[in-house]
């Protein structure tokens, strides 16, 4: 097999062998309905509550509150437009930096006649809780900003924030799908809702949840057969739950260990690529305030597809912030809200770290990328 | 498992391989000694393609190029700076972006503005050269 290192876990990952398993021992054994009533119905039925249990102690929530579902798209659907739907003529307060789906969510209900305001983070790509106070109205109802950045891995001050929503009376939704490794209570993050998928935790695509605080209202966007407390229906994907369930517990069992070697990591890669003329970093300077998974620089004179693709001959996977690779031709959105000007975005590169990654994956990338962005430079005119 | 290249295999051998571009190092003697030199698209846009030709018998004898962009945009630029050599003057100008993607192998329609942008290149430097024959 050709050498391949896959440094896009921001994107998805890979299924953890523990959760196959478990998902494949469902699939094999548990094939029921949950919502019949004979036996092979009720064990389908056990298997599901058990999966959101132990989501639920994971998260400290109570079970009821677990919705599980389609993915992160899913669930920042339901915790936008679900949640607006009753609220006509009110106000939302999110960033320039959500992730498509509360961001055109967001669009949307403003198309709808909902007022909204997108707030800009610092020039670090981080959203801060005093002008999320500012941008408070009368009208404001809901707050939506991620725990973490996509493309920066910026890490939201989400405490301070959920304080300001709670002083105010306001509901706040996160999304965290990129905080697969950072704290995720619910209780001391002081989320209203929160947003998680699978595919970004070592388990299956297709596969997310909304966990939604007690007392807080949405209405259901898919109807149906009453699953999901009413809320989100459709027969459940009791296997994809289970999986979703394993790959919470696994990576948050273990997740102060793999910040830390990750933060080594990427710290070492930081290191290697600064020493590159013409390289910024994008997002967060100290690295406490980063994913321990997320690196995106850019390239001066170097166009980011271009550089994704030489890469990718040479088996480094990583994405692009530029507009070639978008379906746009826009450069990043986030980039550009996160104080990247428009040449450095088309010249952005993302590196997302994951379980497999080594010491050597990262030498052989830092000089690998040293080779391919001195090939881009030698053609370009600028 | 074996790699996989986003765009077509002569896109790919084109990226990966270019050819006639003109290294830094000349430049200069390419500046002062080309027959017409011609530029198009912007840093901001993130597309630069710049192209110096030499004309004999008023025909294109060589064609050199530097492009800061995407896979297509180098693509392009390398296929196009093939396909002018020896052609006429008239030739090349009727030379369309068109036929530069589809001696690709074809672009993704969203790409085909590189090839736009390399022709663009080209029809400036052809230009520049007429207007120095005045």
């Amino acid at each position: 097999m050709e050498k391949r290192i896959y440094l896009d876990h921001a994107a998805t990952t890979y299924l953890d062998e523990e959760v196959l398993n478990e998902m494949i021992s469902v699939l094999k054994n548990i094939p029921g309905n949950p919502s019949s009533l004979h036996s092979t119905g009720l064990e389908a039925k056990e298997t599901l509550d058990a999966a959101r249990e132990k989501v639920a102690k994971i998260i400290n929530a109570k079970s009821s509150e677990i919705l599980f579902m389609s993915g992160g798209t899913e669930s920042d659907n339901f915790a936008l437009k679900g949640f607006m739907d009753d609220k006509k003529g009110k106000h939302i307060i999110t960033t320039l930096i959500e992730h498509p789906a509360v961001y055109n969510s967001c669009k949307y209900l403003e198309s709808k006649g909902f007022k909204i305001t997108y707030l800009l983070p610092n020039k670090e790509g981080i959203v801060s809780a005093a002008d999320v106070e500012k941008a408070i109205t009368r009208k404001t109802v809901l707050v939506s900003v991620m725990y973490a950045n996509n493309e920066t891995g910026a890490i939201n001050p989400i405490k301070e924030i959920s304080e300001v929503c709670k002083k105010n009376k306001i509901t706040f939704h996160t999304d965290a799908c990129q905080a697969g490794l950072l704290n995720l209570d619910v209780e001391e993050l002081g989320a209203d809702m929160m947003t998680l998928n699978a595919g970004k935790i070592y388990g299956p695509k297709g596969v997310g949840m909304l966990y939604l605080k007690q007392g807080t209202k949405i209405t259901p966007l898919i109807h149906g057969g009453g699953q999901e407390f009413g809320l989100r229906n459709g027969t459940e994907n009791v296997a994809g739950y289970v999986g979703f369930a394993k790959a919470l517990e696994l990576i948050q069992a273990n997740r102060e260990k793999e910040s830390a070697r990750l933060r080594k990591l990427s710290n070492n890669l930081l290191k290697g690529l600064m020493e590159i003329e013409g390289v910024d970093l994008n997002g967060p300077v100290d690295s406490n305030n980063r994913l321990p998974k997320t690196i995106d620089v850019s390239f001066k004179k170097v166009e980011g597809e271009s550089l994704m693709l030489l890469l990718n001959e040479k088996g480094i996977e990583v994405s692009t912030g530029s507009a070639c690779s978008s379906k746009s031709l826009k450069p990043s959105r986030i980039l550009m809200a996160s104080g990247c000007g428009e040449e450095e975005a088309h010249g952005s590169v993302r590196f997302s770290l994951g379980k497999r990654t080594t010491e050597k994956d990262i030498d052989y990338t830092i000089k690998t990328v040293k080779v391919c962005v001195e090939k881009l430079r030698k053609i370009s005119p600028l | 498992m074996k790699k996989k290249f986003l765009y077509s295999d002569k896109v790919k051998e084109h990226f990966i391989n270019p050819k006639n571009f003109l290294t830094d190092k000349d430049v200069a003697k390419w500046n002062k000694e080309a027959d017409g030199i011609g530029e198009a698209g912007s840093p901001a846009c993130g597309d630069v393609m710049k192209v110096w030709i030499k004309v004999k018998d008023n025909k294109i004898v060589e064609c050199r190029w530097q492009t800061y962009g995407c896979a297509s945009a180098i693509a392009s630029t390398s296929a196009m700076s093939e396909m002018v050599k020896g052609m006429t003057l008239d030739e090349a100008e009727k030379l369309t972006p068109k036929e530069i993607s589809e001696k690709l192998g074809g672009l993704p329609q969203i790409k085909v503005h590189c090839s736009v942008l390399g022709n663009d290149a080209l029809k400036t430097a052809i230009k520049n050269y007429k207007e120095k024959q005045k």
